[in-house]
């Protein structure tokens, strides 16, 4: 289990100026027993347009693999400022990553997506695992994903 | 300084290292298993081929891999569900599961980061390193041992442990090196350290916005070979704006899945390029030969550490334990020391005891450590040394005549010489002579004059000591006894009496061969391994100073034998004489590498007289291989000490002994040696010229006799004794 606390007001372009316009949210993300070594992930959120808009959380400590994470590798070209003091350690099959952090209101029932990239060694990459609209009514409500994620949720 | 840097790193790294080598040598099976485990491969196939045919059997299909040993895999996504399978290039269907094999995964991990994570990857890299440094400073060693790199695949002699670990050395060292480095390399690239990351190809400007343009007439697909082809990644299903990314073993390109036209390309690096030619030679993944050679060498890996540490074991046990031995560069005195047996070794440590008492810092090293610079503070150097053979540098200062050569000038240090050796021998202390001249020659100012102690005699060495003292105005007061070399008891089998007749008693003693441990035998110490011509030293009773007797037999023959004439008022032959079977003797065996027959095909010219058959008579016995033996043997009285006729008799039947020759000193006509010799002078020089090595073995004057007539025999072919001994074809053992 991991509980994180992430201020994102000065990483990322998720978080509007003033701490009144957001809220905490907890994103829950629960892994397959897929068999294979830690997974890396990368946490982000697109428009309506489906532009990338920023990210909330990348894990996986080694840049050189970040290119496995491939649509968030596109969307940012790599650039390791997205992710910068939002990084944390790869996930093992089955253990669950657990982040709390402090998301814009005016993010939520406007069209934007959450993505989850994940890749794991020697295993076969699995770009967009999870893509869930950002809505209140669906906070709460667990995602599966593709291949290694098992669900999903935030609240 | 290279024997430190070798020795450290294997101590420590020796639990890791086997680690390391273990798993890597179980995970190079996998690529050649994978390899042939693989589907047949398609000659000439295209990737367009392959994928239409992929695609055709999995709806949904996301990706096709192919692995560096051919296997080609498929991952797809249908009706929500991710799968994945090993597949036919030739029908596209599926054979077997992709999954990754839980096994290879365990081994990768726990060979790469000992489950550790980052700092399992450090610590792994680390052993590397020692690997490396092992593997370099192991390559000069060998060299060193050998006498060059071009003789780095020389014949070995030594202890079991030292062959084996050299000789596995010197295969394996290439490969490990190898391993190493590319491990390193690996571990570089994993930490971000090298430029060798992936580079995307730029996004288009704009695709076609078409979908479903059939596979197989791709142009950008049709051209690529499926043996190169790394990953063929497939659009999203639905989405128009997506592309195809297609990796070769040339780049990255992206494909127009509505056109199948190349719309962006970026080539591997030559960073890329070096990286995975490195990861290949380092997994075997694409090179599955390579790699289980390389798995193998790296089963040598604990042998050779099990190995290095015994050798290493046996080398400390060789010395005394010096208590507080000063640091080289803080010492005033400091003792060197040449020894063959270890002898010497306790003389220096009574010398530096005394010497440390009257308040000196001492240093106390082996004479092939000669190194002034090493030693700013010293005032004195005093040098111990034994002689080896004809006044040759015993092993412990292998070198040092040369080094003093070549230094530009003597050390400030002043210099005592103090001889080991037996005033019955023509050479004595012809060592410590050659270094106190080469001294001279060179202006080393003399502290004292050589002196000499003969057989280990505490009388002369304290008289020495007490000189020295004077020298340096203190009371040096050296009371050294010699320590008894740890012995075997050996319980005679059998004696064969001759000589009787001829005042001349002589008996052939065959002793049971003791048990040697288990330990003995790896480390080749004691009896587990001897030949004949090496030394069996008796203890007597009432006399710790051992007499030596050259060995008529060797360990394969499953006793030990010697020859052994009484001498009027000897104490150690009158006791050997006296023995009857069943009773026993303290005894221990020295090697004597300088009398042994050695391996070759070349002819032997044995001579030898009296009890100087014995060792003879031990190579004969040895001489399984037939190889041409000449044997010239000088007795007083066929009828009384013709020693081992029955055995000669039978050796010449079974072709161990080629001609025997005999000369008998009481007869009408008395003849020796040296006259058998020259009477067979044009067999003898006939030999010599196929590259015959002549062993001497017997009193001086029959060596001296031998010698002579050899200068004769020798003198028409333009050859000397001296240039025989040279080159280590004309060999004495004289008493």
């Amino acid at each position: 289990m991991k509980s994180l606390l992430a201020t994102l007001a000065l990483t990322t372009a998720l978080t509007l100026p003033g701490l009144a316009s957001a809220r905490p949210v907890t994103l829950t993300t629960t892994l397959n027993s897929y068999g294979g070594d830690g997974a890396y992930l990368a946490l982000y959120v697109t428009d309506a347009s489906g532009a990338y808009v920023g990210s909330l959380w990348m894990a996986g400590g080694k840049s050189k693999y970040y290119e496995h994470l491939s649509d968030w590798y596109a969307a940012t070209r790599g650039d390791l400022a997205q992710i910068n003091g939002i990084t944390g350690a790869s996930v093992g099959a089955g253990r669950t990553l657990e982040i709390t952090l402090d998301l814009a209101d005016a993010l939520f029932d406007a069209g934007y997506t959450l993505h989850i990239d994940a890749a794991v060694e020697d295993m076969r990459d699995s770009p967009n695992e999870i893509a869930v609209p950002l809505t209140a009514a669906g906070a709460g409500t667990p995602v599966p994903g593709r291949r290694y994620i098992a669900s999903f949720t935030y609240k | 300084m290279i024997r430190a840097l070798h020795r450290w790193p294997g101590l420590v790294a020796l639990i890791l290292v086997t680690v390391l080598a273990l798993s890597g040598a179980a995970l190079s099976v996998f690529p050649a298993a994978e390899r042939l485990a693989a589907p047949q491969p398609v000659a000439g196939q295209s990737v367009a081929d392959l994928a239409a045919r992929v695609a055709a059997s999995h709806p949904g299909l996301e990706e096709i891999r192919r692995s560096p040993s051919g296997t080609i895999t498929a991952w797809w996504f249908d009706g929500g569900k991710p799968g994945s399978a090993v597949i036919d290039p030739a029908t596209g269907v599926t054979v077997g599961s992709a999954d990754p094999n839980p096994v290879e995964r365990w081994l990768t991990n726990l060979h790469r980061s000992l489950f550790l994570g980052d700092a399992g990857r450090l610590v792994m890299a680390a052993e590397a390193a020692a690997m490396l440094v092992l593997a370099l400073s192991g390559a000069a060693l060998v060299a060193r041992r050998t006498g060059g790199w071009r003789r780095w695949f020389a014949r070995l002699r030594g202890p079991l442990a030292g062959r084996l670990h050299v000789e596995l050395a010197r295969v394996a060292v290439l490969g490990l090196a190898l391993s190493a480095a590319t491990a390193l390399w690996m571990t570089a690239s994993t930490f971000d350290l090298l430029p060798d990351g992936a580079v995307r190809p730029a996004d288009p400007a704009a695709v076609s916005g078409q979908m479903a343009f059939p596979l197989d007439r791709m142009a950008a697909l049709r051209d690529v070979p499926v043996d190169g082809l790394r990953k063929l990644g497939f659009p999203y299903a639905g989405d128009a704006q997506d592309v195809f990314t297609l990796s070769t073993d040339a780049g990255t390109g992206l494909i127009d899945q509505g056109t199948g036209d190349l719309v962006s390309w970026s080539a591997l690096t030559p960073w890329q390029q070096v990286s995975e030619t490195i990861y290949m030679l380092h997994t075997g993944q694409g090179a599955a030969v390579l790699g289980l050679i390389l798995g193998l060498i790296a089963l040598s890996v604990p042998v050779m550490g099990v190995t290095g540490a015994l050798i290493w074991v046996a080398g400390r046990r060789g010395r005394p334990r010096l208590r507080d031995n000063a640091p080289a560069g803080r010492a005033d005195t400091v003792i060197l020391v040449g020894s063959e047996g270890g002898s010497t070794w306790g003389f220096a440590a009574t010398l530096a005891r005394a010497l440390k008492d009257a308040g000196q810092a001492v240093h106390i090293g082996p004479m092939s450590a000669f190194d002034p610079a090493r030693h700013p503070r010293a005032d004195r150097i005093l040098i111990l040394a034994a002689t080896y053979g004809e006044g040759d540098a015993p092993a412990s200062a292998k070198g040092f005549l040369d080094r003093l050569a070549q230094m530009t000038a003597a050390p400030a240090a002043s210099l005592a010489v103090l001889g080991f050796g037996d005033r019955s021998f023509p050479a004595f202390c012809a060592y410590a002579a050659q270094i106190e001249a080469a001294a001279r020659a060179k202006g080393w100012t003399p502290l004292l004059p050589m002196d000499t102690v003969d057989r280990q005699s505490p009388q002369d060495f304290a008289r020495w000591g007490r000189a020295l003292g004077q020298a340096l105005g203190l009371t040096l007061d050296l009371n050294h006894q010699p320590d008894r070399p740890a012995a075997d008891s050996l319980t005679l089998l059998s004696r064969r009496d001759y000589g009787e007749a001829v005042q001349a008693p002589t008996a052939i003693l065959r002793f049971a061969l003791p048990k040697a441990s288990f330990w003995a035998r790896l480390t080749g110490r004691g009896f587990a391994r001897f030949q004949a011509g090496d030394l069996l030293g008796i203890l007597p009773q009432g006399s710790a100073v051992p007499r030596f007797y050259s060995l008529a037999s060797g360990s394969r023959d499953g006793f030990v034998e010697i020859v052994v004439k009484k001498h009027p008022g000897g104490l150690c032959s009158g006791q050997l004489l006296a023995l009857d079977p069943g009773d026993r003797v303290q005894a221990f065996v020295r090697r004597n590498p300088g009398f042994h027959a050695g391996r070759g095909r070349a002819p032997l010219i044995l001579i030898g007289a009296g009890t100087g058959i014995g060792p003879l008579a031990g190579i004969i016995r040895a001489n399984a291989r037939r190889r041409p033996v000449h044997l010239v043997f000088g007795l007083r009285d066929p009828d009384s000490d013709f020693l081992y006729r029955d055995d000669l008799t039978a050796w010449t039947a079974q072709g161990r002994l080629a001609r025997l020759s005999t000369a008998v000193s009481r007869a009408a006509r008395p003849r020796y040696v040296q006259d058998a010799l020259r009477a067979e002078a044009a067999q003898v020089a006939e030999a010599i010229r196929g590259g015959a090595k002549v062993m001497v073995c017997g009193g001086r004057d029959m060596a001296q006799g031998v010698a002579s007539a050899l200068e004769d025999i020798l003198a028409p072919m333009g050859l000397t004794p001296a240039m025989l001994k040279a080159g280590g074809r004309y060999v004495e053992d004289v008493y």
